[in-house]
């Protein structure tokens, strides 16, 4: 049996260990604001973070989140960060069709919990395993710096 | 009495289990339950309680105004924009209304800018969305406000002139008021206004329209914290994922399967055979409880194909064979002038082949749909973009009439056109598979899900060209005659004998002065489906035109923008748009260098597209290495009259986007195997070589024009033009890659 915890509630998963957490968060626990784009680690739909730090989903079998803690979209808001980033996001109209945009949203928290006064070219870095075939880049580097202002 | 009917926005009876869809999480934001009501309106008897003047606007007893919007919401904005003009007319704040999607209804909502090019259908498409609505959503919420204040008049038995209208108020000038919500009832017992007597707001009055702070993006707020339902989002009770295994080589068939494997995984429902035709690909589907289920059990199959029906296309044979079509006469398109044979006196002949690229839509949600057929009919869910077609495609393959097709309009997380192919392919692939599942006693809603894979290697690409030019120039560097020749595939279904509009727009209309003109075009019919991308044919006929005009104006060593200046004399629209961006970008003066080893440049390009006139100029820096990164690209746009500035910026940001990665991709086939797979090999542009992008809009008081595509066509060759600046080498073959010629 696996244990983690999801946004701070504990879980227990006996299924497929092979199963990728993306599907378990979607089809399992319906939690569908983590999104589904390559399933190859390509495009960073399914960011969320494990233990802290980014992870693509897709590519994260559930027998290696025995015993971790999982952060996803559904829960940004209870951070502070978080709730900074959603904030610039809105602040500078920076979605647009949205699909990305939990994935964008989450490296960001990520990065900024790390960095929190990011260069370009930390975003660069940190964001470009983030597609958007909207390509909102500018808006959300911009919405990045802006949180970043903003949790000073 | 099917799904959609028994779906209300407050009632308990949803078919859907909320809780088990959202994690109890959060409301559901975009109304996947409006289906009830929607469909009481359309079919013409009002809900109780609320004021339903007309398809596209309806009013509670709280005043509140649900806008209906019979365009898809992919990104480019629709929801806010016909949010902005009802919030305009009506005199409300963006807090009294919500947007929701329509159902499929050929006559209350087809789509008039298409309908008049042809194209009689409810659908998005062609950046027509808010040339439409400027009419019908102003007159929609006009005739609502006005019958509303009638009511009002009536009610406090006042003249109607005596009333005004602030934040959904209505007040007169003895100091009585109340909301909207109040005069619903009396205001529904009154008849419509006549179409000429409704009276829309002067510009000069306008609170919203053109304002950049009139309406931010009302679907954005749920597209930040997770809560906007997507088409993959849906789940409905009973409902199986199927995950299909296209065949490698296009259009092969099933000749046998071997599905023990597949069945042994636990939640694997069925393996169905799908038979494919001259329109889906077909295939074999795995259906379980679950996408991974699904997708493991479709990667377990072992399946035999038989490939004597399958396609034996190879992009690079093609090339060749479209090469030599291009060196003959083809059908003639436009022809001004007379040709000139040889170059004057000091002139010279340009002959230039340019070789594009199929390309893939690649959205950023990979297709599917979800089926229900029900006992009398049945229901799509889907970020739905070509809504009676589809509605259409989807009741023939049932044997049913379309009517008893239902269509619960979700976003779409992107498209580009994908989503309205001319086909319905991915909708017939699910119903099949939905139809074929139930004929095997397999019941319950199917959601069809392509992994990338199927997406990238899903055709309908945009189709490649060669063009062929030959241009003769006059000694002081004047066209003295210009043949433009394009080989491809038709975007529409089109006879050979006939001009496809789409894959010839923007060659035999160049607004360029240039007295004698040629274009023809040689249609190839391949057996790889193509259809329309984000900007349709001026994908490929603005880079060709634009790269050109820079070739043409190099020989006399005029500078680009003048020289394009000099050719736009009569379209002061054009010039104006052009002077914009060559101001803003500050063209006339130097561009300061780059890092040692480093050369910079700026490529220009310009180009009208959907109504909608674009300029941009690239700033470009080609490294040591010639590797090269375009570091800022300047817009300049004339859309006529701007409804949200904002959009428009962030969809011309999209656009210039959405065209870099142009220089990257191509789809090619092996045999009539796609050789491309996923973002690995198809890939996208990505943030750490995203240009800024500044954009800046002409004030216009005409009619608004597309904002959607338009900013697309124009990214490509500006910056190949700038590239070309820094290297003396014109760029005949797309993709570019990573590096540029030295
Ligand atoms: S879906 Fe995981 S990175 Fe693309
Ligand atoms: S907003 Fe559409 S993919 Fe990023």
């Amino acid at each position: 049996m696996i244990k983690l915890t999801i946004n701070g509630q504990p879980q227990t998963f006996e299924g497929d260990a092979e199963m990728p957490l993306l599907w378990y968060l979607r089809d399992e626990k319906d939690m569908t604001g983590t999104k589904f784009g390559c399933g190859m680690a390509l495009c960073g739909a399914c960011t969320v973070h494990i233990d802290g730090r980014p992870a693509r989903s897709c590519m994260t079998p559930m027998r290696s989140v025995d015993g971790a803690s999982i952060s996803t979209i559904e829960a940004a808001e209870e951070d502070r960060i978080g709730a900074a980033v959603q904030a610039a996001w809105i602040e500078e109209q920076a979605p647009q069709c949205g699909y990305c945009q939990s994935g964008q949203v989450m490296s960001a928290i990520a990065l900024l919990k790390e960095k929190p006064s990011p260069t370009d070219e930390d975003i660069d870095a940190a964001m470009s395993g983030n597609i958007c075939r909207c390509a909102a880049y500018p808006r959300i580097r911009q919405a990045i710096h802006r949180a970043a202002r903003e949790i000073k | 009495m099917s799904i959609k009917h028994s779906l209300t926005e407050s009632s308990e009876g949803f078919r859907l289990n909320r809780r088990q869809f959202l994690g109890g999480l959060g409301a559901l934001t975009l109304a996947v339950g409006f289906g009830g009501r929607i469909a009481v309106a359309a079919e013409g008897s009002l809900q109780a309680g609320e004021f339903v003047p007309n398809a596209f606007i309806r009013i509670d007893k709280d005043g509140f105004v649900t806008v209906i919007s019979s365009y898809l919401e992919m990104g480019q904005g629709t929801f806010t924009g016909l949010a902005t003009l009802a919030a305009e007319e009506l005199d409300i704040t963006p807090e009294q209304l919500k947007v929701v999607g329509s159902p499929a209804d050929a006559e209350k909502y087809m789509n008039p800018v298409l309908a008049a090019g042809g194209f009689k259908v409810q659908g998005t498409g062609g950046s027509t969305a808010m040339a439409g609505a400027w009419t019908t959503m102003r007159k929609a919420a006009a005739s609502a406000r006005a019958m509303l204040l009638q009511a009002a008049a009536n009610t406090w038995k006042v003249p109607v002139t005596e009333l005004q209208v602030k934040d959904g108020i209505v007040s007169h000038t003895s100091g009585k008021q109340g909301s909207y919500g109040e005069f619903i009832d009396s205001a529904s017992a009154l008849p419509l206004p006549a179409d000429d007597q409704i009276s829309l707001k002067d510009k000069s009055t306008y609170t919203r329209v053109g304002k950049a702070d009139g309406m931010m993006r009302v679907d954005i707020p749920d597209k930040v914290n997770g809560k906007a339902i997507f088409t993959q989002d849906i789940k409905l009770p009973g409902m199986l994922v199927a995950v299909i295994a296209h065949p490698p080589r296009k259009f092969a068939k099933v000749a046998s399967v071997d599905k023990t494997a597949a069945m042994k995984i636990p939640g694997v429902e069925a393996v169905l055979a799908i038979p494919g035709d001259n329109i889906i690909q077909g295939g074999v589907a795995v259906l379980a409880k679950n996408t991974w289920i699904a997708k493991k059990g479709r990667d377990a199959l072992t399946i035999t194909w038989d490939e004597s029906t399958g396609s034996r296309e190879d992009s690079e044979a093609l090339f060749t064979e479209y090469k030599k079509l291009a060196a003959t006469r083809g059908l003639e398109v436009g022809n001004k002038g007379q040709q000139v044979e040889e170059a004057p006196d000091g002139g010279k002949v340009i002959e230039a082949v340019f070789e594009l690229p199929y390309l893939a839509h690649s959205p950023m949600e990979p297709m599917n749909a979800l089926v229900e057929i029900t006992d009398d009919g049945a229901h799509l869910w889907n970020g739905e973009q070509w809504h009676t077609a589809d509605q259409a495609a989807m009741a023939k393959e049932l044997g049913l009439a379309p009517e008893k097709v239902t269509v619960t309009q979700l976003y779409a997380g992107g498209s580009f056109g994908r989503r309205a192919c001319p086909m319905s392919d991915y909708i017939i692939e699910a119903t099949r598979i939905a139809k074929i599942a139930k004929q095997n006693g397999v019941t319950g809603p199917v959601k069809l899900v392509w992994m990338r894979e199927e997406d990238v290697g899903g055709l309908f690409y945009r189709p490649m060209t060669v063009h062929n030019n030959r241009i003769v120039l006059n000694a002081d560097g004047s066209v003295a005659s210009w043949r433009w020749r394009v080989v491809g595939q038709s975007f529409f279904p089109t006879p050979e004998d006939q001009v496809d509009s789409g894959l010839m727009e923007g060659t035999h209309e160049l607004p360029y002065a240039i007295d004698n003109m040629l274009v023809e075009q040689h249609l190839y019919q391949g057996d790889i489906p193509v259809s329309w991308l984000r900007s349709v044919g001026h994908t490929h006929t603005a880079l060709v035109g634009e790269v050109l005009i820079d070739e043409i104006a190099a020989f006399s060593g005029k500078d680009p923008y003048q020289y394009r200046r000099a050719l736009l004399a009569e379209h002061p629209r054009f010039l104006k748009v052009l002077d914009l961006v060559a101001e803003k970008a500050n063209w006339n003066s130097p561009l300061p260098q780059g890092k040692n080893g480093e050369r910079r440049a700026r490529g220009i390009a310009i180009r009208e597209s959907f109504g909608t006139v674009v300029a941009q100029v690239a700033e470009v820096t080609v490294r040591a290495d010639n590797t090269y990164k375009v570091d800022k690209v300047y817009c300049a746009v004339d859309c006529g009259q701007v409804i949200n500035p904002v959009n428009i910026a962030s969809q011309v940001e999209g656009g210039v986007g959405f065209g870099m990665s142009f220089l990257r991709q191509q789809i090619t086939l092996k045999g009539g195997v796609v050789q491309q797979t996923n973002f690995n090999n198809y890939p996208a542009l990505r943030i750490n070589e995203a240009p800024a992008v500044e954009t800046f809009m002409v004030d216009s008081s005409n009619p608004p024009t597309g904002i959607g595509e338009p900013g697309v066509p124009p990214t490509v060759p500006a910056v190949l033009n700038a590239i070309s600046a820094i290297t003396g080498k014109f760029i005949r073959r797309m993709p570019l890659g990573a590096h540029v010629q030295a």
